[in-house]
This record gives structure tokens, C-alpha cells and sequence, in this order.
């Protein structure tokens, strides 16, 4: 499997906006020692499981979903793509607490998930089967190379099942991609999205703080602390595994 | 080969809430005393600490205290024709596995049922007729009423160190509290929580529909306390992060924050984690348990006899266990003849989305901090004229904001995602409240637990199966709470609300409440429950069940005060009734 640093990929899948969202950060610099106010050593953000062309699929589908506006930072900005690799190379990408022995057979859908296939596998096969789909269907190009005009139209058809996919089910797949997206933009920067508190600031939760017991009384007034994470204020504080 | 260990006088299968409460009253009479336990041992200091617990994804989202489904599941059909397929991933309910059991995660919402709950078919009957109750509901009375227990919810507040106000003391109403209550002996040990904006708002509007509001008792302390075993917990700092957590602050009650100093201690009594019990045995007779058979983390297989074995897992397993074990007949739906696995229930949400202009900090919680109404709750008002049995409460809990699984919806026509979605979020967050019905489920002739045909754990045995569906009459309680907590949430004066009725089948994802009961029903009557009025199997008189899986149908309320209620009111038979005269304290 081929290794990527956050930056090769910049460098690669260059072009369609990449460069405009860097001014989010302002200087780019690399997470380890981003921040004084850091208490620990940061990994270094070394894609683990997605492939390049998997890297320019998910930061083109969770732009679309999480969008970079006047509001601030999208799922993209906020490391999303690396949060979801990250999390396809861990336990929960491997279905590791989940009961995966057969038979295997279509369920209802009150029946919850029965695919065979882990959350990992479900990405490769999910991902590429949008890719053959997209250029089937437009020229060549593939999801990324849309524009997002027709990049919100696939999404739309996955997540009603109307675009059939080899290999995996459409739903099953865009229901995945979003509650990943969700949790990448929305978990604890540790896990390597979240980054700088995006998601955190966008809606106004402060982060993990302790204790209100001065203030939950103080009704309607807006709570003034800065956000914190479980690694305090620093929060490019991504850590590894 | 399984190895034959030394003998104890009582093995505990889990090591829960229930567990620990036995362990405790057990271990005084000098018996020998030991847990069994599946998860790993966890406390307080340093599994829980604030540094690392306050994790959103691993602990709510990836289900770091729960039960992996790997190791035990279940399979799940809505209906007889159906084939049960299993539960691949928690979804529905989050079972915990580990020392402390889900009395680590809860909220710590803290409820009595009412007096007429324990007796809902003669109840019923009396009042409507009964032509009332349709022909497919198996609901029965307990064999055990609210007086009789009374003392026993009392200790088991004190135990814990409850907040709230209460609403009947000794028979004179109290203003401010649940007047609905039954009569109890004093009021709670600690006065309510601190009251977030939003609970100050669902307060007024309440009372502003006519209704009567009262602070949730809760298991999150508001002041510091010390309990009846000396053991001391700290006042609760509204961090927010109760539910799918373990509390670092020593303000949850729990058995590790209530019991544990007062009960690891001692010598004579002891517990095994890490260790799977995969049977009760029996002798040739099949009228007496011998014991338990258990694999250890390697994989070894030990036998552990026992005078005494009580079933302490979650509801359930407890279930399972019986099953596997050949304890009491099991339930056939077909005939209706059977008990085990008979009467499994669970309970019936929905919601109401409120938007407001004011900025209500939802960070700012505790599990149990809530205001509620209960004037639709079990037989509360008349049901005559609407057709349906039960109800529920209507509150609004502010337990926190964590910003993965708690946002409050968002209003109608908002995108699902994109920048729609996203200026909703940024706009939404602070300022969305959300009003919730809690409702029961009756227990019907289809609705319960066998074992599955096909399906296997890693011992190889069967896999528990849950047949089960919401039925017309839950719908017709459900659809009737939320139009009231419309009601309500209109009056809090929003920008807009949105009504989430429940709807539809039964659904395994995803999530609803870990409310599960019923499988191991207690009862008066042995051909309609497997155990009697102290939860003594009917049939093996010295195995006794524990938790929600003796419920022979599920009431409007969160289960945990009744479980820790029946936990102290069996040990309490077992000390002064069986222990000096071991046999069936009930004759059938």
C-alpha cells in the first residue's frame, strides 16, 4: 500500500481548490510542535490505509458534504480524509468488536448491517465502484474530477440507492461516509480531524471542560473560555493509534 | 475437561449493579461469596480520569464500556416468518461488559414505578374490563407490589445518594415533587440538581399547560455525600459527559463509587474477570444447581461449584444463560406454553426538536439533570376513552452537547448535508433543546427470546434470538405522549419545533434505549413466570435472577431504581428466609 503524507497529497490532487484552502491555517506548518501550548510529542500525519486516488475521492466527497464557506473550515480543512484513514486502519476499520461470522444474507433494513464486508473494505469497493460509475457516466472523470454541481448529484443518488454500485451496496456506503464525516469533523482533534477545533467552533462547544458549576445557572449568557481538547488548547494535537 | 475448583457458598454470574449489591449483603452473613465477570476490572481511579474519559468517539460513538458483539450478540427478526439475522453492531441498545456493568455508563435517571404498575392486569381489568386488554397481551401482575418494596427502593436511594424532591412522603403530597408518586417512607437523601436554562423554560411551559413539572431524581450527586456504608462521593460538576461514560469525579453512582470500598475489602469475598460463564449446572435431577462452568481469558475451562448461583448479568444474558442451561421450560409462542424467554419487552421513545432565540449552553449537564411531567404515565388518567394501556413521562434532560450524537436535530426542510446542513449546525447548537417521551411496552404472545437455530458465539453455543415488534397499542401511547409534549414544547415560546414521532417496526439500529426486560418473567403463577415473588427460579430453587430480565412487562420509567430495589428485596429473602430453610420460599 502506498504511503502518503498529508503533504504529498496536497502536492498531487493539487488544483481543484486545494491551494485556497491552505490559507485556512495560514502558514502551513507541520502538527508536531505546531503549538506551544502542546504537552505532548504529535505524530506526524502519515496516511495509513487510503490509496492516492482513495485520498482525492474522499477529500472531494466530504468537501461537498462538509463544505469550506464564509462559515469557516470544511470536513477537507479539517483533516476528515485523514481521520476516516486513520480509523479504517484501526479496530473499527477492521470490524474488530463486530460479529462477523456467517451465513451472510440480506436483512430488512430493520435488520441493520449485513454486508461481509468490514468498514474498510467497504471504502475500497465503495470508492471504486463510484469511481467506474462517474466515468462511465461522465466522460472519463472521475468523482474528483467532477464538478460539484454533478459531485452533489452522485451523492444524492448514493444516498438514495439509485446509483447501483459493483461490490457494495450505495447506501450502506454514503450512510458510512457520513457518520464518519460527521465524527472526523466533530471528534476530538487527537484522531486527527476536528483540526484547530473546526467543527467545535463552528457550532460552539467548548470542548471537554470539567467543571460548570459556576456557571450552568447564569442562563443565556454565552460561555467565554477558549475550547480546549483532551490535549488542551493545541488543536493540530493529532495522536497516533 | 473443564478443572473442578474449591466450592463457595454463592457465585455471582457479572459483576453489575446487582452483583455487587448481593456481594455486599451476602459476604455479611459470613457466606463465602464470589463474582464471575466477563469484562475486564475497572475503578474510578485510573480508568475514568477526566484527562482521557471526556472521548466522544471512543467511548459514545466506537462503544469503549460496551459489549463487543463479536463475543456476544444476538440475533433479531420483527416477526415469526421472518429469519433472525445478528446483530452485528451495537445499535439499538448498549449493554456493558466489565466490572460495574452498565452502572458505569448510565445516565443515572432514577425512577420508582407506580403502585399500580406492579399490578397493571388486575389494575386494568378492574378499572376497564377485560375487553380492554387485547387478546395477543400477556401482561401479568409481579407477585410483588410497590408497598412491599418500598423499603427497598428507599435503601437503594440511600445507597446511591439520590437528588430530587419529593413528591409524596407518608401519604402528604409535597409541592414541587412527582405527585404521582406512591407513598414513600422519607424524602431523598440529597436536594435536586442545579437547573439548566432549558429545564427552567420546560418547567414553565409545563405549568403553563396546566401541568405539574418536578425535578428527575438522579443518580448524579448535587452535594457531597456520604452513604449508609460510609462511603463518600463528590458533588457533581456538570461536565456533560454521564451517558456512554464513566464519571471521573466520583459523583455517578455506581458500585465502584457506592459499594466497592465496602465490599473488595473483604475476606470472604472475591471476583474473576475476564471470564466467560457458559452454563449452570445442574444434577441428575435437574432441580438443583451444582455450580458454574466458566472459560477463563485463555481459553480454559473451569468448573465452580456453588450452594448458590445467582444471575446477575444483563437482562438478556440472564435469559441466555437460563436457556442454555435448561433452567425453566422454554416459551413457544405457538402454544403459548413455555416460560423462558416468555415476555421480553423494551420501551417506546420519541422526541420533540425545540429551536430557541436564547442560547442555552447544552454543554452543560449531568445525566439526570431534567424536569418532567408524569400525568401520563402507567394508569395516571383514563385510558377508557383512548384505547391503548401505559404511558409515559415527558421530560427534558439536559445531559450534555457532545457535538457527534447529541445535536437536536435540525428544523424541518434543512438539508441533510452540505452548507445547508452546516449554517443549520452553526446556528442550531446553542440554542436547540430537545423534549422527550418515554414510554412503556406491554408484552404480547410474539414478542420474546429463544435460542437461534443458526447462528453461533465463539463457544459454539447458540446465539440468543429477539423476536420482537412495537404493536398498535404502543404506537396509538406513543403518537398520544409526544402530541402532549408538543403541547408542551410549543409553550416554551420557540422559533419552531419539530415532532419525531416513533414510527414504523422495531428497528435493531439505531440507538432507542438499553430499556430491556422481560425472558426470566417473575410472577405468582409458575406456568407464566420463571421466577417467583424473590426472584427464585420456580423450578432450580437455588438459582435466583436478577435485573430487568424478571420484568413481565416494561413500565414508563427507567428500570434501574426497580433493579436495585428487587436486588436488596431478594437479598434480603435470601438472608432471612432461605438461608434458613434453603428450598422454595413460594410452594408452586
Amino acid at each position: 500500500m502506498s504511503k502518503n503524507t498529508r503533504r504529498d497529497i496536497l502536492r498531487t490532487t493539487a488544483g481543484a481548490g486545494s491551494v485556497a484552502i491552505i490559507s485556512w491555517f495560514g502558514p502551513r506548518v507541520d502538527a508536531a510542535g505546531a503549538d506551544s501550548l502542546a504537552p505532548q510529542a504529535v505524530a506526524s500525519r502519515t496516511f495509513s490505509y487510503f490509496t492516492a486516488p482513495e485520498i482525492a475521492f474522499i477529500d472531494a466527497a466530504v468537501s461537498r458534504l462538509i463544505p469550506a464557506d464564509e462559515l469557516g473550515p470544511g470536513a477537507k480543512e479539517a483533516g476528515v480524509t485523514f481521520f476516516i484513514d486513520q480509523q479504517l486502519a484501526g479496530s473499527f476499520g477492521r470490524a474488530e468488536t463486530w460479529y462477523m461470522q456467517g451465513p451472510w444474507k440480506e436483512g430488512t433494513p430493520e435488520q441493520g448491517y449485513q454486508l461481509k464486508l468490514t468498514p474498510a473494505q467497504l471504502y475500497r469497493v465503495g470508492i471504486q465502484g463510484i469511481d467506474d460509475y462517474c466515468r462511465r457516466t461522465f466522460n472519463k472523470k472521475t468523482f474528483a474530477e467532477l464538478g460539484a454541481g454533478d459531485q452533489d448529484k452522485v451523492l444524492h443518488g448514493l444516498e438514495k440507492g439509485e446509483i447501483e454500485l459493483a461490490g457494495a451496496p450505495a447506501k450502506e456506503f454514503f450512510s458510512m461516509l457520513w457518520q464518519n464525516t460527521n465524527e472526523g469533523f466533530f471528534a476530538d482533534p487527537i484522531y486527527g480531524g476536528n483540526r484547530d477545533f473546526a467543527g467545535w467552533k463552528l457550532i460552539g462547544f467548548p470542548g471537554p471542560r470539567y467543571n460548570y458549576v459556576n456557571e450552568i445557572e447564569q442562563y443565556g449568557k454565552p460561555y467565554m473560555l477558549p475550547t480546549v481538547g483532551l490535549m488542551g488548547r493545541n488543536g493540530s494535537a493529532f495522536r497516533k493509534g | 475437561m473443564a478443572t473442578k475448583l474449591k466450592p463457595v457458598d454463592v457465585v455471582l454470574v457479572g459483576f453489575g449493579w446487582t452483583a455487587s449489591i448481593l456481594a455486599k449483603e451476602l459476604t455479611d452473613t459470613g457466606l463465602q461469596v464470589l463474582a464471575i465477570e466477563r469484562g475486564k476490572f475497572r475503578d474510578t481511579v485510573p480508568d475514568f480520569a477526566t484527562t482521557h474519559i471526556q472521548d466522544e468517539l471512543k467511548y459514545a460513538v466506537r462503544g469503549g464500556l460496551f459489549e463487543d458483539p463479536a463475543r456476544e450478540t444476538l440475533t433479531f427478526r420483527n416477526s415469526l416468518d421472518q429469519t433472525a439475522l445478528p446483530m452485528r453492531h451495537l445499535g439499538s441498545f448498549n449493554p456493558a461488559s466489565g466490572v460495574g456493568g452498565a452502572g458505569i455508563h448510565w445516565n443515572g435517571q432514577n425512577w420508582r414505578f407506580l403502585p399500580t404498575d406492579f399490578q397493571i392486569l388486575s389494575h386494568t381489568e378492574a378499572r376497564y374490563g377485560k375487553n380492554f386488554i387485547p387478546a395477543d397481551m400477556t401482561i401479568q401482575d409481579w407477585g410483588v407490589t410497590y408497598d412491599d418494596l418500598e423499603p427497598y427502593y428507599d435503601k437503594f436511594e440511600y445507597l446511591c445518594g439520590i437528588s430530587g424532591q419529593a413528591g409524596n412522603v407518608q401519604g402528604k403530597i409535597q409541592s414541587g415533587g412527582n405527585l404521582f408518586e406512591g407513598p414513600r417512607a422519607r424524602g431523598y437523601p440529597l436536594p435536586p440538581l442545579k437547573r439548566s436554562y432549558a429545564t427552567v423554560l420546560f418547567d414553565k411551559a409545563a405549568k403553563d399547560v396546566g401541568l405539574k413539572p418536578f425535578p428527575c431524581a438522579a443518580a448524579n450527586t448535587s452535594q457531597p455525600y456520604k452513604n449508609p456504608y460510609g462511603v463518600q462521593m463528590g458533588q457533581c460538576t456538570y461536565c456533560g459527559f454521564c451517558e456512554w461514560f464513566a464519571c471521573g469525579n466520583y459523583s455517578k453512582s455506581s458500585p465502584q463509587t457506592t459499594i466497592f470500598p465496602a465490599l473488595l475489602p473483604k475476606d470472604n469475598f472475591s471476583y474473576r474477570t475476564l471470564c466467560d460463564v457458559t452454563r449452570v449446572n445442574l444434577d441428575s435431577t435437574g432441580k438443583r444447581a451444582t455450580g458454574v462452568t466458566y472459560v477463563d481469558v485463555q481459553g480454559r475451562e473451569f468448573e465452580q461449584p456453588a450452594e448458590l448461583v445467582i444471575l446477575c448479568a444483563f437482562a438478556q444474558h440472564n435469559v441466555h444463560l437460563l436457556l442454555l442451561s435448561g433452567i425453566g421450560r422454554p416459551y413457544d409462542p405457538k402454544t403459548n406454553q413455555g416460560v423462558t424467554g416468555r415476555n421480553y419487552a423494551y420501551q417506546i421513545t420519541s422526541s420533540v426538536n425545540v429551536f430557541l432565540d436564547e442560547n442555552m449552553n447544552p454543554f452543560m449537564g449531568a445525566g439526570a439533570l431534567g424536569q418532567a411531567v408524569d400525568e401520563f404515565n402507567g394508569d395516571n388518567f383514563d385510558h377508557g376513552p383512548l384505547g391503548f394501556i401505559g404511558g409515559g413521562y415527558i421530560a427534558l434532560w439536559t445531559t450534555g452537547g457532545r457535538p457527534i450524537l447529541q445535536q437536536h436535530g435540525a428544523p424541518e426542510g434543512t438539508p441533510k448535508w452540505g452548507g445547508g446542513w452546516k449554517k443549520s449546525m452553526h446556528e442550531n447548537y446553542l440554542k436547540s433543546v430537545s423534549v422527550a417521551t418515554h414510554g412503556s411496552v406491554m408484552s404480547y404472545r410474539d414478542s420474546y427470546l429463544d435460542l437461534d437455530p443458526t447462528y453461533r458465539d465463539v463457544y459454539g453455543n447458540p446465539l440468543l434470538r429477539l423476536t420482537f415488534d412495537f404493536h398498535d397499542n404502543e404506537h396509538k401511547m406513543s403518537k398520544f405522549e409526544t402530541d402532549k409534549a408538543a403541547l408542551i414544547a410549543k409553550a416554551m415560546k420557540p422559533r419552531s419545533i419539530k415532532i419525531n414521532y416513533r414510527e414504523g417496526h422495531y428497528s435493531i439500529l439505531p440507538y432507542e434505549t438499553t430499556h430491556n426486560t422481560g425472558g426470566a418473567a417473575m410472577g405468582a403463577d409458575p406456568k407464566t413466570s420463571v421466577v417467583n415473588r424473590y426472584l427464585q427460579s420456580w423450578d432450580v430453587s437455588n438459582v435466583f435472577v436478577m435485573g430487568s430480565s424478571v420484568f413481565p412487562q416494561n413500565p414508563g420509567y427507567n428500570p434501574t431504581g426497580t433493579v436495585g430495589a428487587l436486588a436488596y428485596w431478594a437479598a434480603d429473602a435470601i438472608r432471612t428466609k432461605y438461608l434458613k430453610n434453603p428450598g422454595p420460599l413460594v410452594q408452586a
